[in-house]
């Protein structure tokens, strides 16, 4: 939580200080437990080896197990600084939990190759050898796919971080797959160029490990999603292969487009280690509103109305109920919270353009008629960019205050709109009825929503106490049940990962789980990349 | 003064949003203003935050908060927020492009001061844009008012005086004057609001009157200083990372820093 109450000081501060300040300074200071390497945890609590807290998976006894010659091998491939290996102060804790702290695995090692080639070289020998391997970005991953569920070895591409080129006529980007996506899109902000991706993590996760998720983020309302904008890849096979789809063409139709296999693989086909990208000029305005609505009903009506009224200017449409703002105001208790009043639900809307004026004036009679037709009860504006980010962080905050207490379960689901936060109602009910919703003992604390409403996509948050079965119990198979019913997606951005592995029959059908398996064994036949995990 | 009653006067400047990395022209004559955020001077968000708060904590004591902006016909946008924060009228004193120092400022405001008939002056100890921190002092100077500068808190007590903490050095100090009085804000005073949707538009119909320089016609705006040339500072070395706290020892040795 280091600093992020003090956001606003901290700017005004380093404003004091030497005038300016870089967004950077504001977005550490939001994103909370900074540790050593700039990653940071959501909770204090000790996870459970993910061996013990799952006991029906089992170790796959076809994988080898790590030895003093496989070790050996790998330092003569890389240099000492390359490999970490387990030892009684060091118990590589960094790589074997996740961001949420809800899994641990047990590797012993952490490689960390500083090229391509070292990569390949390692892939062919875990393959040979029946290594079983867990590709990792930026470990922020939600699913419990970047870490090992036993002793997978780790395989960082946290070392392959060089921006390679940049087109400053096309907008196109290539990069190494461990270039962390705030430095991307800062070093794009240099030429006037954006990341058409942007999420709560930026300061942490990969280009790659975005890719390799698939992830969606606060931007896709207006840049799409990465399976249009990534336009190719370089990919370490399974088999050790290097596949290169790095030229860059925006159009291309010879033959099957295998890059689009790679995007959302999570790492179970290949490891990427390259990726070009398309990117869009970047507006030169952004407005931030934040607006108090009254019923789910009103988000959807401000939702319609902000599309006709503000069209291309309009970059994210996100929603909040009132319990994930109540959490995140117990979490940031001295950050100027918006509005004197709750309500029960929260809209945060941005614009950004060419032209200030331009996009002022229309947001203006957006919200100005808005609040004459009655669909939005209060609200208020950013006027500089710090209240603009400040106000990012009511929505950007949410998936850490919601684990703040001990712990989270989250869903990340595609919903028809009409029924998108009918789900956490239920999810709610379900709880209670349960009786396992209230004060300390009970370990559930809420379940709270909030999302991407301009794509469909609800975050169900259920905040905890501490991780429990009976809480999982009351909850899964329900959420895919419901999601299911409703014929929606049991995994609209973040992925299967670990956590879903078992559920993708809520939203797929056997013959598109067949051919999806065909596919992971046609190019991973030994299944030595992220096992346990994905399909 | 024929009222105790305040009648607060809050100067705000437009400037380059701190937010944005400003940069030299292309000439080397001035920070590039094209294409770029400009947002109000942070130290006089926190000035009308303070009036307002004055004004919401003792309705009876204040009579009228009144902004006045010298800048660009673009500083409106700033007085708007400032009617919407909670101002009850404003002017702006439109001045093209011209650049004014802060003595030159310092003037048009004493005349705005005395038309207004204010007794109290609350504006930022700096603008983030030039970093002079002179106005207010100038200000106080030529209106032979006292100053309390650099405030962290303001508190107005029985007998009419208004004790001004400051942060200083080693602690805090308390300063005691009466009116007519200007204060220097500083950043600890208090945490500006956001601006509320419906103030907002409830601002557009409060008063805001236009003004240019030529309605200064008395004053000297003569700049008494010669800009040569702009130039980016020198760019910081990049970092390094170490693996020890041996290592890191020895690095800040070679350095000369332990
Ligand atoms: C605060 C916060 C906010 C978030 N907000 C959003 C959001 O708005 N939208 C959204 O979609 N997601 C969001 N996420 C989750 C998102 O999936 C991850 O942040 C991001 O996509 C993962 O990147 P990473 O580099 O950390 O990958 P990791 O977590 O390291 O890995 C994720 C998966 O990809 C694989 N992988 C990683 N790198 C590679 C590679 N180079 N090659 C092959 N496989 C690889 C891993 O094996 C793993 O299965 C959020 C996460 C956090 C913590």
């Amino acid at each position: 939580m280091l600093g992020s109450r003090f956001a606003r000081q901290l700017v005004r501060v380093a404003a004091l200080r030497d005038s300016r300040c870089r967004s950077l300074v504001v977005r550490t200071a939001l994103t909370g437990h900074i540790i050593p390497d700039g990653r940071f945890y959501s909770s204090k609590i000790q996870p459970r080896l993910t061996s013990e807290a799952y006991p029906y998976v089992k170790r796959d006894p076809s994988f080898k197990k790590l030895t003093n010659e496989d070790v050996s091998f790998f330092k003569s491939v890389l240099s000492e600084s390359e490999v970490l290996e387990a030892s009684e102060a060091e118990d590589l804790a960094f790589y074997n939990e996740d961001w949420m702290r809800k899994y641990k695995g047990q590797s012993r090692i952490v490689l960390k190759p500083k090229s391509v080639e070292k990569i390949s070289k390692i892939v062919k020998y875990c393959n040979e050898h029946r290594l079983a391997l867990v590709p990792q970005g930026g470990n922020t991953g939600l699913v419990g796919g970047s870490v090992p569920v036993f002793d997978e070895i780790i395989l960082s591409v946290s070392n392959l971080n060089q921006i390679r080129s940049f087109d400053a006529v096309s907008g196109i980007l290539k990069c190494d797959a461990g270039v962390i996506l705030e430095n991307a899109d800062n070093f794009l902000a240099e030429h006037g160029y954006i990341f058409p991706l942007d999420l709560g993590a930026k300061g942490s996760c990969h280009v790659g490990g975005v890719v390799a998720t698939n992830a969606g983020g606060l931007r896709l309302l207006r840049y799409g999603s990465l399976h249009g904008s990534v336009l190719g890849l370089e990919a370490v096979l399974p088999n050790g292969e290097i596949l290169n789809s790095m030229d860059a063409l925006r159009k291309d139709n010879t033959g099957y487009d295998l890059k689009q296999l790679f995007i959302g693989s999570e790492g179970t086909i290949g490891i990427i280690t390259g990726v070009s990208i398309m990117t869009p000029t970047r507006p030169k305005a952004f407005n931030v509103s934040f607006l108090a609505v009254d019923s789910y009903e009103s988000v959807q009506k401000v939702f319609v109305k902000a599309k006709k009224d503000l069209s291309e200017i309009l970059s994210a449409f996100e929603f909040m109920d009132c319990h994930s703002q109540a959490l995140t105001k117990k979490h940031l208790p001295d950050a100027p919270y918006p509005f004197e009043d709750d309500y029960p639900f929260y809209v945060l809307i941005e614009t950004s353009g060419a032209n200030k004026e331009h996009d002022d004036a229309k947001l203006e009679s957006f919200l100005e008629s808005a609040m004459e037709e009655e669909l939005v009860v209060d609200g208020v504006v950013a006027q500089d960019e710090t209240e603009l980010k400040n106000l990012w962080q009511w929505r950007e905050m949410i998936p850490e205050s919601s684990q703040a207490e001990g712990g989270v379960y989250k869903y990340d689901v595609s919903l028809p709109l009409q029924d998108l936060y009918s789900l956490v109602e239920a999810a709610n009910v379900k709880l209670e009825e349960a009786g396992l919703v209230g004060d300390a003992p009970k370990p559930v604390i809420k379940a709270v929503g909030y999302g991407h409403v301009g794509d469909g996509n609800l975050h169900l948050n259920v905040a905890v106490r501490e991780y429990s079965k009976e809480v999982e119990k009351a909850l899964e198979p329900f959420v895919y049940e419901f999601v299911s019913s409703k014929h929606g997606s049991i995994s609209a951005e973040h992925g299967l990962g670990f956590q879903k592995k078992n559920y993708v029959g809520y939203s797929k059908n056997k013959e598109e789980i067949k051919l999806m398996k065909d596919l992971k064994q046609h190019y991973d036949p030994n299944g030595i990349l992220n096992p346990y995990k994905y399909i | 003064m024929a009222s105790k009653q305040l009648r607060i006067l809050v100067p705000v400047k437009r400037v380059i949003d701190y937010q944005i990395k400003p940069r030299v022209n292309k000439t080397g004559t001035a920070v590039e203003t094209t294409g770029v955020k400009f947002s109000i001077n942070p130290f006089d968000d926190i000035a009308v935050e303070e009036a307002v708060r004055i004004k919401e904590k003792n309705k009876s004591l204040v009579e009228s908060i009144h902004a006045v902006s010298i800048g660009p016909a673009k500083a409106q946008d700033i007085l708007r927020n400032c009617l919407a924060k909670g101002a009850d009228t404003s002017t702006l004193i439109d001045s093209k492009d011209v650049v004014l120092e802060p003595l030159a400022v310092a003037k048009v405001l004493k005349q705005v001061v005395e038309k207004q008939n204010s007794n109290l002056v609350i504006m930022g100890k700096q603008a983030i844009d030039d970093d002079c921190n002179n106005t207010g002092q100038m200000l106080a100077g030529l209106l032979n008012w006292p100053q309390a500068t650099n405030a962290a808190k303001v508190e107005f007590t029985d007998n009419g005086k208004v004790n001004v903490t400051r942060e200083v050095d080693g602690g805090e100090e308390v300063v005691s004057a009466s009116l007519p009085l200007v204060i220097t804000t500083d950043l600890r005073l208090n945490v500006p609001r956001y601006v509320g949707l419906q103030n907002l538009m409830k601002a557009k119909k409060k008063p805001m009157e236009k003004l240019a320089l030529k309605d200064f016609s008395n004053v000297d705006l003569e700049p008494r200083l010669k800009v040569l040339s702009v130039e980016e500072p020198q760019p910081r070395a990049p970092g390094v990372k170490v693996n020890s706290v041996d290592e890191l020892v020895d690095k800040l040795k070679e350095a000369k820093v332990i």
